[in-house]
Formats: C-alpha cells, structure tokens, sequence
C-alpha cells in the first residue's frame, strides 16, 4: 500500500518527478545538440535557446497558415530551423574558423539577442497556447500516480531521439568521419573528406535536435519568445556538469539534473530553480573536469 | 608628453561637461564607463571571458542600496560596502571558475550569475520586481549635499577616475604584464614560475569590486537597485561596450560605454525603443565578424600603419 512516502502524498512525489524527467528529456536534447556543435565547431551555441523557441513558433505557423498539425510539424520543424541553421553556419559561423573560440560564443549571443529581440516584438512577451494533438490527450491512472499521455510521449520521444543520434555518431559512416572530425578535422581533409561540409551539416543537426525540443514543449509550455532564454543558461551549467565529451554523458546528466530539479521542487521548493547550479558548483570542486569529461 | 596632455584634455572635458549636457546621464555614462573599464580587465588584459559580471555589478547596486536606506550609513561607506560585497562575491565565483578554462570560464560565471539573480529575486531585501526604490543620496564626507544633481556629479566623477587610474595602474604594474603573459600564453607563463591560478583569481577579485564599485555608484546615482541590474542582459551588454571599444586598450571600453548608453538613451525615446535588444545583437554581430579590435584598436591600428 502506497500510503504517504518521506511525509508527501505519492501523487505530489511522483508528479514532480514526472515534470523532472521532462525537463530533463529537453536538458538532454539540448545539451546533446550543444556537443555535436561544439564537437565540430569548436563553438558554444549560445544561440540554442533561440532555435529551440524558433522551433515551437515553427510548429505554430506550420498549423496556423498551412494546416500542417503537430505530427508534421515533428518532421517539419527541425527541417526548416535546422535549414536555418546551415544557412546562419554558411554566412556567419564559417567565418570563425580559426580564431578564439571565444568570438563564437560572441557571435551566437548577438544572434540570439537578434532572434529573441524579433520575435518579442512580432509576438509580444506573453505565450501563445498550442493544443495537445489529439491523439495523446487524456492520461491513465497508474495508480500511484496519474499519467497524462503527452508527458510520457516526451520522455519516450526524447530519448527515441538521443538514441538515434548515439546510433548515428557511434554505429554509421557518417559518425564515423563525425567523430573523426572532431578528432582531427585536417587529418580527415587529407583523407578526402569534406569537412567543411561535415561543419555545416553537424550545426544544422545539432540545430534541428534544438528545434525537436520547440516541437515537443510547444503543448506544455506555451508558445513564448523567451521560453529559450532562461533555460539556455541551465543547459550550459548541465554541459558543465557532464562535459561535452560524449553523447551517453550528455544523456545521462540533462535526465539526473532534471530529476534532481524535480525532487528539490518537492522538499524545498524555494531552491528548486538554483539546485542545478549548486550541483554545479560541488562538481567544480570535486571533479573540475566534468562528470564525463577527460581530465585536462 | 602627448599623452600627458590627452588626458589633460579629457579631465578638463569632464570637468566642463555638465554645464552643457544634462548631469544624470552624464553620470549613468561614467558608471558604465567604469564597469567596462574593471570588465576589460579579465577580458582584455586577462584573457578570461566572464559572462557573469552582472551579478557583481547588481549585488552591490541591491547591497549599497540596502546599506544607505536601511542601514542608514554615510554615502562613502555604503558604497564601499557594495563594492567590497561584489569582491567577495568574485572571490567566490571566481575560485570556483578559474578550475576551467576558456568556454567552460564563459558558461560558469554565466550561470553562478544566473543563480545571483535567483536568489536576489527571492530576496525579501531586493524588492523583488519591484527592485530597492528610494535609496538616499545623502551628503559627500557629510558636507556637500549630494541631492543636487551637478554636486552629485563630481562626487561620481571622483569615484570614477579613482577607479580608471587604479585600473591603469594594475595594468602597467608587473602583475598586469604577467596577466597579459598569462593570456597570451598560459604554458609558457606557468614554466616560468608564475602561479597563475593566483594570478587569475587576484585579477577576477580585483575586476569584481571594480565592477561593484560601478553598480553602487550608479544606485546612489538613481536611487534604485533593480533585477536588470543583475540580469544576463547586463553580462552582454558589458561584453558588447568592451568589444565594441576594443578590447585589452585602456580607453576602449569607455569609448564602447559611451557609444551604447548614448544609443540607448537615444533609441529609448524614438520609434525603435521595443527593437533595443535587436540594435544590440545586430552590433554585437559586426563586431565579431568585422571589427574584431573594436573602435579604439582599429584607430591605434590606422594611426600605426599611417605614420
């Protein structure tokens, strides 16, 4: 019998544990599209809370002016902002090759001021309401605790997509001359390998993956310019936490921060919005290089 | 003796400025003026880029505010309290960012800062949303009644030029020339003997309470601490007047202060108000792609090849 656990109600214990995991599935997609970016770019794409917004405002353009609904803009969405992306690596990024990296992660926050900056003035600060589609509205009652659908599916589709890019990066062709670039980007031009390409298309698809993330919060969080301004910055202190060596990393820390974050909401509610940023903190001190990191 | 002599000019400009432009804004551009300036020092000079400089500059806005209304101490000493509050503060951050280097050293400071900003939020003491209001001005060494906007002006010009001249000073010191060795080439300076962990850290501290020493001034000025002082949005704007005057050069991040508080204040009347943050990005963006050493570097750079 599942009575009160550590003193709270299961429904309050499980159901923040369920908005944790949730955050967490969105701190793994974009913590996991930041590593591929910066795998080959060598950049920090400050910019990636701009396209995950861009990537909702997609899903509710692609339903207002072309009917196109939720399951479309599924595919849709990431295709256009990732189409965004390449052309913002073509024309501006490209031009960074080679110098401070530190210019790059200049270069995305102007961008992101840009993009952010457009978008509150075109829509105003306040959220746009995008309906849950259909087929996933309602839930079950799992007895402990109710399950509404279109939650579940974010945690299910999140991680279908952090799986499928392990598989890409780890088990394809295409990952491998990825990772060799990573690696060695001039060894692999000697080898005939077009890296430039490679470049492009790994910030258009960690861009794409940024826009997945839009897509799937669209329904829960509102439809808002600023919905990837704030969250940025905790996706950078999980990049932090985990390092940005490996996909698996990536994963596992965005899932564990969220859950943590879900937790603290439940015992100390107060310090549910900084606890990431203490957890930060105690493994700059303990591990500076990084949960997953390789040692300097 | 040039030289001399330029800065002659500017301390008598600076002097004379208030009779023909209006006191406050004068005063919100020295204050910006000196937060590029202490910003410029761990950026230009030490190689590190914060992303976290709000949370010094907002900490002691809302600490020096709290200190003169509550505390009800004299003006000096509440100000002096803010900035040495923000040189814990970056002691504290800084130990903890310093574990890593460049990217890393961005994002760190950037979400210690974030975490700032949450706890001044939830702060009963910061008013919130509504931020610190009616901060008294009070009197300068307990005479000159600093309620007067043109005596409230050299009292901040006084300040600041203590602040410029410390900063000059740090950095032609051989701890600023060992900072710079550091930046250009940590391996070589750490072979030499250099602990440049202390080095870095002392640079950070020092920067911090520079900075603070910059968001007290401008509460007392205002007579209001507020959330922007201490949101991200301050962090960029930092970076962007300290790029845009040129990084690493003494006279760059005023000059880059000057071109964005003026833009602001002009942009803020007119029909582009609500594009501000767009007008901001978009020079950010020219400034990486196309004028890398900023205004004053670019000049140097001309004045160089041309003579």
């Amino acid at each position: 019998m599942l009575t009160d656990l550590l003193g709270f109600p299961p429904q309050v214990l499980f159901g923040q544990l369920l908005l944790g995991l949730i955050n967490g599935a969105f701190y793994a997609v974009l913590s996991l599209g930041l590593a591929v970016i910066f795998g080959l770019l060598n950049i920090v794409n400050f910019a990636h809370g701009a396209l995950y917004m861009l990537g909702a405002f997609a899903t509710l353009g692609l339903t207002q002016y072309l009917g196109i609904g939720y399951w479309g803009a599924l595919i849709f969405a990431p295709l256009i902002v990732g189409a965004i992306g390449v052309g913002l690596e073509r024309v501006l990024l490209r031009r960074l090759s080679g110098i401070d990296h530190l210019y790059g992660l200049l270069l995305t926050f102007g961008l992101a001021l840009v993009i952010e900056g457009t978008f509150v003035k075109l829509f105003g600060a306040s959220g746009i309401p995008y309906p849950t589609p259909e087929a996933l509205q309602g839930g079950v009652n799992l007895g402990f605790m109710f399950l509404p659908f279109y939650r579940g599916w974010v945690v299910v589709a999140s991680l279908a997509v952090c799986v499928a890019t392990w598989y890409l990066f780890e088990r394809t062709k295409i990952g491998a001359y990825l990772r060799a670039g990573t690696e060695n980007p001039r060894l692999l031009q000697a080898f005939g390998v077009n890296v430039p390409l490679l470049t492009t298309l790994a910030y258009g698809y960690g861009v794409a993956l940024a826009a997945f993330a839009g897509v799937l919060a669209a329904p829960i969080t509102q439809v808002n310019p600023l919905m990837g301004s704030n969250l940025i910055i905790v996706v950078f202190a999980v990049v932090v936490i985990g390092g940005m060596g490996s996909i698996m990393g990536a994963v596992v820390t965005g899932l564990s921060m969220g859950i943590i974050e879900g937790l603290t909401k439940v015992f100390w509610p107060e310090a549910s919005s900084t606890v990431i940023f203490v957890v930060m903190a105690i493994v700059l001190v303990l591990r500076p290089a990084g949960l997953f990191g390789k040692p300097a | 003796m040039n030289k001399f002599l330029g800065y002659l000019i500017v301390l008598a400009l600076a002097l004379a400025a208030p009779l023909v432009i209006y006191p406050v804004f004068l005063m919100k551009l020295l204050c910006f003026a000196l937060f590029a300036s202490a910003f410029n020092l761990i950026l230009g000079y030490g190689g590190l880029l914060s992303f976290g400089h709000a949370a010094f500059f907002g900490g002691a806005a809302y600490i020096s505010g709290h200190a003169l209304k509550v505390w009800g101490l004299p003006t000096e000493l509440g100000i002096l309290v803010g900035a040495l509050s923000a040189g814990v503060l970056g002691l504290a951050i800084g130990t903890l960012a310093i574990r890593r280097q460049g990217i890393y050293f961005a994002m760190i400071t950037l979400a210690m800062a974030q975490m700032a900003y949450f706890v001044f939020i939830s702060s009963p003491f910061t008013g919130g949303e509504n931020g610190l209001q009616g901060v008294p001005r009070g009197t300068a060494l307990g005479l000159i009644d600093l309620t007067n906007d043109r005596a409230m002006y050299y009292f901040v010009l006084a300040i600041c030029l203590a602040g410029f001249l410390l900063i000059a000073r740090a950095v032609h010191s051989p701890f600023g020339q060992v900072l710079s060795a550091i930046r250009d080439n940590e391996d070589r300076a750490r072979s030499l003997g250099y602990d440049i962990e202390r080095y870095k850290l002392l640079a950070f501290v020092l920067s911090a309470t520079l900075a603070g020493l910059a968001g007290a001034t401008k509460t007392v000025v205002f007579q209001l601490a507020s959330l922007t002082d201490a949101h991200w949005h301050m962090s960029g704007e930092v970076v962007l007047m300290t790029l845009l005057g040129g990084l690493g050069t003494i006279a760059g991040p005023a000059v880059g202060a000057g071109i964005i508080v003026t833009l602001q204040n002009y942009l803020a009347s007119g029909p582009l108000a609500a594009w501000v943050p767009v007008v901001l990005g978009v020079i950010f963006v020219t400034c990486v792609l196309s004028f890398r050493r900023g205004v004053v570097g670019e000049l140097r750079e001309f004045l160089r090849r041309s003579f």
